[in-house]
């Protein structure tokens, strides 16, 4: 598990980068967090430096959108998903990735 | 509909197979190519590409799924010669013809070349694979001294890729300062620092006057007398809609197929999509948009009014573009005029880091950043939804 920051420095709406050997994408869309694969996968670009509408994410570089909570994609240019990780939030608001689980939940599941 | 034909088969082309079928259409749908590949990617060529970092499969434009799903009868390596607007058919260089309920022109531009230039070794252009593997191979070829003549985006990138390589590399720009008549004086002007500041000349405000070289090139002449000895040599000179097909076909051309703000043309069943479709306003006004974004985004469009055989939708979104420089991402969107006021909204110019606004009496007409996406977003967001058509 990998600490990634404390719930306060992560408001609705926010995101945040997260070094791990692959860089992953932290997320508070209306108060659930979601973790993801950072880079996106059609080009070279920061997903946590995109725009967060819901549980989806619009590619910052060529407005490629991805599903939060199945990291498919749900517009071109993108057509393959990004891994999605899963969360824990402790008692005192320590936010946690495990980086070495990347889960690919299956569409409608969530 | 039972049939359309698309001519051209980079993304305009690619993507209006994909609308069309996305919308419903199930008939016959061929695309027609003049590279004998399937469709690929081109930002990448000047960027990832050029330095080895992305290969060919890297930019393929459809995977297998794709293929499986869009059934498109793909005549690639052949050009299109010719349109006969009444029988809407489409001639091949073959000698073959397609015919079809409606064709879409997705021909693209083709480079600009000095005169002179032609089959003189070590001088390139940079638009198709074709091209970027031979450039690969010519910068790979000893340590060649490098010119690149335009400093506008693609000679950009492209220098920024040689000073990485490690080569000496000079930049040629007619203009005072690269790029200003799109970035404005401000922006541009910082924009051309990232040359200097990573070991790149830029020779500003001078135009070529010739290429030397017998058989291979060795330098690039000024019209002030300078000589910029060089072994390769690339030209980012601007493109030119590929339209020759179509003189005296019938359909309007100029500079590009003239069509409305549906991407349709006068003739009934044609449209034009990418950087071959000039978009005529109701007011007479155009754009010729070139950029990968208006390629991406207007086959919807211009499906989806082919299919209803009238202009129900309008392409309306403001130019968006992007371009990789020296490692720092520059993206730029609306339209920015001589006099506006550009207002850093974060971050600073002279840092090649910041977002900024354009402003024409309290109105915003673009926004431009370097290495502030999103920002940016934000930015690009409030432009492109307020953005009047054409």
């Amino acid at each position: 598990m990998i600490y990634a920051c404390h719930l306060d420095d992560l408001p609705q709406g926010e995101s945040l980068r997260v070094m791990a050997d692959d860089p992953i994408a932290l997320f508070n869309a209306d108060g659930e967090i979601y973790a993801v694969d950072d880079t996106c996968t059609h080009q070279n670009a920061s997903l946590s430096e995109g725009w967060l509408e819901g549980c989806h994410i619009e590619c910052p570089l060529h407005e490629a959108s991805f599903d939060l909570r199945t990291g498919q994609p749900t517009c071109l240019p993108a057509k393959r998903p990004v891994r999605t990780y899963p969360v824990t939030v402790d008692d005192d608001g320590g936010v946690y990735v495990d980086a070495t689980v990347s889960e690919r939940i299956t569409e409608g599941a969530a | 509909m039972r049939a359309v034909a698309v001519v051209g088969a980079s993304l305009a082309g690619v993507e209006t197979a994909r609308a069309l079928r996305e919308q419903g259409f199930d008939g016959r749908l061929t695309v027609v190519g003049d590279e004998d590949r399937l469709p690929y990617d081109r930002p990448p060529l000047s960027k990832e590409y050029l330095l080895g970092k992305a290969e060919t499969d890297d930019l393929a434009l459809l995977d297998g799924d794709d293929e499986d799903r869009l059934g498109i009868d793909w005549r690639l390596g052949v050009r299109a010669t010719g349109l006969d607007l009444r029988r809407r058919a489409v001639e091949l260089a073959d000698g073959t013809e397609i015919t079809a309920d409606a064709v879409v022109v997705a021909t693209g531009a083709a480079p600009n070349r000095l005169p002179g230039t032609a089959g003189l070794e070590g001088v390139h252009v940079l638009r198709s694979l074709t091209d970027a593997d031979a450039l690969r191979a010519d910068l790979a070829a000893g340590s060649p001294r490098v010119a690149v003549i335009g400093g506008s985006f693609i000679g950009a990138e492209i220098a920024s890729a040689c000073s990485v390589l490690g080569l000496e590399t000079t930049v040629v720009e007619a203009l005072d300062t690269p790029m200003e008549p799109v970035l404005g004086p401000r922006v541009a002007r910082v924009a051309a620092g990232l040359h200097g500041d990573n070991g790149v000349r830029l020779l500003r405000g001078v135009p070529v006057s010739g290429i030397r070289g017998i058989g291979r090139v060795t330098g690039v002449d000024l019209a002030d007398g300078t000589v910029v000895p060089a072994d390769v040599v690339v030209m980012g000179i601007g493109a030119k809609p590929a339209t020759a097909w179509l003189e005296g076909s019938g359909l309007e051309l100029d500079d590009g197929v003239v069509c409305d703000t549906g991407l349709l043309t006068a003739a009934g069943g044609v449209a034009a999509v990418g950087d071959v479709a000039r978009l005529r306003g109701a007011d007479g006004t155009s754009t010729r948009p070139e950029h990968w974004t208006a390629a991406a985004q207007q086959p919807a469009v211009a499906a989806a009014n082919l299919l209803a055989g009238t202009a129900l939708q309008e392409y309306r979104r403001a130019p968006y573009f992007w371009s990789d420089q020296y490692g720092v991402r520059l993206q730029f969107a609306g339209r920015a005029a001589p006099g506006d006021e550009v207002r850093v909204v974060e971050g600073a110019l002279e840092e090649y880091a910041f977002a900024a606004v354009y402003e024409r009496d309290g109105a915003v007409t673009a926004a431009a950043a370097m290495d502030r996406p999103r920002s940016f977003t934000r930015l690009r967001r409030g432009i492109g939804r307020a953005a009047a058509p054409v």
